[in-house]
């Protein structure tokens, strides 16, 4: 719980890692690569006083996590979202069974999603179900531009993904996390495509799809599906320390997802380890956007309180004190949301 | 016989200007203002002809290898068309796929022979689907531009012609149009969806809504990726020009004091 100027904030962290990227761990050049590629993202997004060395970043353990996500009692639950990788790392990126033991042990601060693939056919469909009932899913991370043999990419709409969203539903596996990296297949269409998620929500209205931050770099192709689709959702990661070196373009970035989603599907993550939350959510809390970007209205506590905890407690049936709760936006569940706060109204 | 030989000696300032005509087709800058640029050397003489070799070098080792590829072969054309210039080496460093895509050009195999199954048909669609966006964002600056001066234009109406002449926003939605084959005089529309149709009035503040947010992508991803090209290399920030005038629109504050 975060306190503030009298306000408090019921907070999830909807986006989490425990990774080992250590070079005994890197399987190729690619491995290092990755994680080169966060760490660059780090330093580059980061305070000064929040930025780590490169070796603690390879690998934190589960002791430093509960200490780097927990500390001051600010997050009160976090949400395991692991990549595989298995192309990159002998042991896969995201630690399994590391992050599951924790989950296990802080079972009311921890929630464990798990990955699946369908390049793993048959075989992958039966451990999704022998996984859903062993760590008790109710979300899954989907990450569409990991390597898998010859395939660099794939797509929700793939048949063999299908089955496993059918699976999904069956397992009441609700949550479905989608991170758009640069999928290679097919590489004559731009690699960060989200069409495929306007697809899948469609065809699986029973489902959530929150889309890991917010489609960047297509913020804008993201934004025009989502306001059709009530079960869409956006995720910060990555968004989120645009807050400290860019906060004018995160202005922006909230802007415009409170105008096309509202308030009540957004989600707040700090992508630990990439960042810790407790800088983010303070800063976050303290955030206003500035008054000469008047296309967009200002932000409400009770918008924040949604964004920084309400809306992720919703799907993960969190348990948040009844003062603490509030009621979804009187809004319209498809199209703009605040057509009123636009700067254009005369148009 | 004799024959004057005209001076075709290439120098590097010519191999630059050359590589200032290849785009990031994503961010809509030429590869030199965002610091691509990694290294240029010229080699040889006016009589044998010069061997030019270029390096190449991106934010981050992921970016997509279909930006990339698009990069390195319009930087190979380009520099081979240089008067004087008897061989081009353009290589891609630092990438997860820059093997591949260097072998590929040294082999002139082109797109499909170096990606072989992930290649389908070519990269045409994907470079006229970022063309069409880097126009959306040019409309949505230049109306914006207009709107922040007079809040009660009716947006649905503007022609190009009501457009301050001049201006870096105007000069840069023009180039855009032209670009799409999109007509460029005073009585054209503003204001269009991206096969030149005017939208229904009704339909003008979703229109806009909706190349702003077009434009703030584009934007920020420019911002991002010049930033992470920094980090990455540091001593980089010097091959940046700052981002063109015609896009102001987007102050960025910008917190420096990371780590280089």
């Amino acid at each position: 719980m975060y306190s503030k100027d009298g306000e408090q904030y019921y907070v999830v962290d909807s986006h989490i890692a425990l990774w080992d990227a250590r070079p005994e761990n890197q399987r190729n050049i690619h491995g290092k690569q990755f994680i080169d590629c966060f760490y660059d993202y780090h330093r580059n997004l980061s305070p000064e006083s929040e930025l780590w060395g490169y070796e603690e970043y390879l690998y934190q353990g589960g002791e430093r996590l509960m200490r780097d996500v927990f500390v001051d009692d600010i997050v009160d639950h976090a949400i395991f979202q692991p990549a595989r990788l298995a192309e990159f790392y002998h042991r896969g990126f995201g630690q399994t069974e590391e992050a599951l033991a924790l989950a296990q042990a802080h079972p009311d601060k921890l929630t464990y999603n798990h990955y699946w693939d369908p390049r793993d056919g048959e075989n992958g469909l039966d451990a999704l179900r022998a996984n859903a009932e062993r760590m008790h899913l109710k979300g899954a991370k989907l990450y569409t531009a990991d390597w898998h043999g010859e395939s660099r990419g794939w797509k929700l709409t793939d048949p063999m993904a299908y089955r496993y969203f059918e699976a999904c539903r069956e397992l009441g596996i609700k949550n479905i996390h989608i991170h758009k990296g640069p999928t290679i297949r097919p590489l004559d269409r731009d690699a960060f495509d989200v069409a495929d998620v306007d697809h899948a929500a469609t065809d699986f209205t029973d489902l959530n799809f929150i889309v890991e931050h917010c489609g960047l770099p297509r913020l804008e192709d993201f934004c025009w599906i989502a306001t059709q689709e009530p079960n869409v959702y956006a995720g910060l990661a990555v968004a989120m320390p645009f807050i400290h070196t860019r906060p004018r373009y995160f202005a922006q970035i909230m802007g415009e997802l409170l105008y096309w989603l509202g308030e009540d599907r957004i989600l707040f993550s700090s992508d630990y380890a990439l960042w810790t939350p407790k800088w983010l959510v303070e800063r976050f809390v303290d955030f206003q956007i500035p008054e000469d970007l008047t296309e967009y209205a200002p932000i409400t506590t009770a918008q924040k309180k949604k964004v920084l905890g309400l809306n992720a407690a919703k799907l993960y049936d969190l348990p948040v004190p009844a003062h603490l709760q509030l009621p979804d936006a009187d809004e319209t569940a498809t199209g703009p949301r605040q057509p009123a706060a636009a700067d254009l109204t005369s148009v | 016989m004799t024959a004057v030989l005209p001076d075709l000696t290439v120098t590097e300032a010519e191999v630059r200007a050359a590589l200032g005509t290849v785009v990031d087709p994503e961010l809509d800058e030429p590869i030199t203002d965002v610091g691509f640029v990694r290294s240029v050397s010229v080699e040889g003489s006016a009589v044998e002809g010069c061997a030019v070799e270029v390096h190449l070098r991106l934010p981050t080792s992921f970016c997509a290898p279909n930006f990339a590829w698009l990069m390195v072969s319009d930087a190979h054309d380009a520099v081979s068309a240089v008067p004087g210039v008897r061989s081009v080496v353009v290589e891609l460093d630092d990438h997860h796929d820059s093997d591949l895509i260097n072998r590929g050009m040294a082999a002139g195999l082109g797109y499909r022979g170096t990606f072989g199954h992930e290649a389908e048909e070519s990269l045409d669609e994907l470079r006229a689907t970022f063309q069409r966006k880097a126009h959306t964002a040019a409309m949505e600056r230049a109306i914006t531009a207009l709107l922040r001066t007079d809040p009660a234009v009716d947006v649905a109406a503007l022609t190009l012609g009501d457009l301050p002449a001049g201006e870096h926003t105007t000069d840069a939605l023009l180039r855009r149009r032209a670009t799409l084959g999109l007509p460029v005089d005073d009585s054209a529309p503003v204001l269009v969806h991206d096969d030149g149709t005017r939208p229904d009035p009704r339909q003008a503040e979703l229109v806009l809504r909706r190349a702003r947010s077009v434009r703030i992508s584009v934007d920020g991803n420019a911002h991002f990726c010049r930033g992470l090209l920094t980090t990455r290399y540091p001593g980089s920030e010097a091959d940046q020009a700052p981002r063109p005038e015609d896009r102001p629109l987007l102050p960025l504050t910008v917190s420096e004091g990371t780590a280089r």
